[in-house]
């Protein structure tokens, strides 16, 4: 039972103190989370800490690789609209 | 005839009030003596000292505890200049190190601000582990910090110690239904809290963090983002509240929202107040509180004279290369400060000595006239040195019978320089009088043949003939000529409402 940051991660820092277990670590090119402290917060808070403060959408994944938490999730911005703006910017 | 310079007092505030007349130090020159003291070399709180004196952002802050609807957190951007962005983190001995140099190469930087890319306290150890470096080996470094004021209340006793005295916050709103439609989540007591919910929580704590610091003698300012549709006619409000719990100035800035910044607002096309649509909330402030107009909206990485950015003189890799012995640099710029304030305390008693003429010829005063803006071309020094062409701002100001003030600045490029990809194909002149739009006047040192028409046409008269002198003597000229040949008994030109 671990989650997992990927590569969206902005290296914020701001999950980096939250975590009860030290299970997360700055690394290049973005933070990591050791799967052999991560408990997903179970015993210490309601909620899992990392996912509750994390800005970006997607960047922490569960153990079956779904994201905690889901594109508009957070920002609102609907998924659609923001995929039309990368596609846009990577083709500029 | 001379007019006097206002300051911050609204066209309809019934004219001077006491101590604000007389000074282009905008900001200051209605705040008590034991203010002014403090903050009259602070480059952001007055349109004057920010020509001589410069500031700096370190960023070491990027963890942020709310989400804003006018943020986007992937803030690891070069081009772009507003707040939030910036090109490289520091760690705090980086951040020191990089602060140092850059005090010791540009003597007259006076500020250090810590102010992101995140919210600083929602980082206080990587921001207080910095100030408290720098309060130790640069004291004569002025030390500042902004917040969105969530975690303000936990933090008072430590911003004390470290001799921080002045903080921003940003308040845009004091009702969490407005807050619901800016702020979509906070980070509170290990949860997050979305929406209505969320706001409230989060002006509860501004509030209590606002009462706090004045209870301890720290100056506040309050940085609302002025939002069309959403906090446009409640801000008012909040300037009332904030003033009666002692914020010393209020800072309205534009809504920057463009789809390319990824942003909720600019991505749900929600659009930037236009520049009449600032200046008349910031009027409808300035009755109760007093403004700041000329504020830049920084990178939160800034380095230099407001609306410059030195920044890439000064990266990591070039400050390891340099040797800076700050003790020695300290005395240097402690002779640049003295010759700087020495200049402005000589600008200041010519001023003074104006206003008591002015207060003696005022037992004739001449008829009331209708009140013109102009807008000026200038590099800095408070006279007019600027080609038209080269502007990338011009400063406006508004000419009546009641005499000068200081409205603000706009910017004639895009926020975003980045070329073509931010471009929208506008050309700049076309931009330009986007930018001059309600203007009556341009005043510049000099401007070439092709401009000419296109400003007359557009209602604004091109002027280049009080090339280096002062601002305001300039204006005053331009509106006694305007009066003598009748142009202040009519409304402007119809076309000038197209422009």
């Amino acid at each position: 039972m671990a989650f997992e940051i990927i590569e969206s991660c902005v290296n914020c820092w701001a999950c980096e103190p939250l975590c009860p277990n030290k299970a997360i670590y700055e690394a290049k090119p973005h933070f990591l989370i050791d799967p052999d402290k991560c408990n997903e917060c179970a015993g210490d808070f309601e909620e899992s800490q990392c996912v509750s403060i994390c800005p970006i959408e997607g960047a922490i994944l569960n153990e079956l690789g779904e994201p905690l938490n889901p594109p508009g999730s957070l920002t609102g911005i609907p998924p659609a609209k923001f995929a039309e703006l990368v596609a846009r910017q990577q083709a500029a | 005839m001379e007019l006097p310079v206002l300051n911050n007092v609204a066209p309809d505030a019934g004219g001077c009030s006491a101590g604000s007349c007389g000074s282009t130090d905008d900001q200051m020159g209605h705040l008590p003596e034991h203010i002014r003291q403090k903050v009259f070399n602070h480059p952001c709180y007055s349109e004057e000292a920010h020509h001589y004196f410069a500031r700096m952002h370190v960023a070491v802050a990027p963890a942020c505890n709310i989400q804003c609807h006018y943020c986007n957190r992937k803030y690891d951007c070069a081009n772009e200049s507003r707040p939030g962005v910036v090109s490289e983190l520091h760690h705090p001995v980086q951040a020191v190190k990089k602060v140092l140099a850059v005090a010791a190469t540009i003597p007259q930087m006076t500020v250090l601000g810590i102010a992101g890319p995140g919210d600083p306290l929602a980082n206080p150890e990587r921001t207080f582990e910095t100030f408290r470096m720098l309060a130790e080996q640069a004291p004569d470094i002025k030390l500042c910090v902004s917040t969105n004021g969530l975690s303000l209340p936990d933090h008072i006793d430590e911003l004390a110690k470290h001799n921080i005295d002045h903080v921003t916050i940003t308040i845009n709103c004091v009702d969490p239904d407005v807050g619901a439609l800016i702020y979509p989540w906070i980070f509170w007591k290990n949860k997050r809290i979305k929406g209505r919910e969320g706001a409230a929580i989060l002006i509860e704590q501004q509030q209590k963090g606002l009462e706090m610091l004045v209870a301890r003698g720290i100056l506040v300012k309050v940085n609302s983002v002025m939002i069309p549709g959403v906090n446009d006619q409640h801000l008012a409000e909040v300037s009332r509240i904030v003033k009666s719990k002692g914020a010393f100035l209020h800072n309205v800035m534009p809504l920057i929202s463009e789809a390319e910044h990824g942003t909720f607002y600019g991505m749900s096309g929600q659009r930037g107040p236009t520049n009449e649509e600032l200046q008349k909330l910031q009027d409808e402030c300035s009755g109760d509180m007093n403004m700041m107009r000329h504020c830049r909206q920084c990178r939160a990485d800034a380095v230099g004279l407001l609306g410059e950015d030195r920044g890439d003189e000064f990266t990591m890799d070039k400050i390891e290369a340099m040797d800076i012995n700050y003790p020695e640099a300290m005395k240097m710029r402690a002779e640049v400060h003295a010759a700087i304030n020495e200049e402005l305390e000589s600008k200041r008693s010519i001023r003074e000595a104006k206003v008591q003429l002015v207060s003696i010829e005022g037992i004739n005063p001449k008829p009331e006239t209708r009140p013109v803006l102009m807008a000026i071309a200038t590099k800095g020094g408070g006279v007019i040195n600027e080609h038209f062409g080269h502007a990338s701002e011009f400063l406006i100001y508004e000419a009546s019978s009641s005499g000068v003030r200081f409205i603000g600045h706009r910017k004639t490029v895009a926020y975003c320089e980045g070329g073509d990809t931010c471009g929208d194909g506008e050309s700049a002149l076309d931009k330009s009088l986007k930018t001059l739009a309600g203007c009556e006047v341009v005043l510049c040192s000099k401007i070439g043949f092709e401009p000419w028409g296109p400003l007359e046409a557009a209602g604004i008269q091109p002027n280049g003939e009080h090339a280096m002198e002062p601002i305001e003597d300039a204006i005053l000229a331009v509106y006694e000529e305007m009066r003598t040949a009748g142009k202040l008994d009519a409304r402007p030109a119809e076309q000038q409402k197209v422009a």
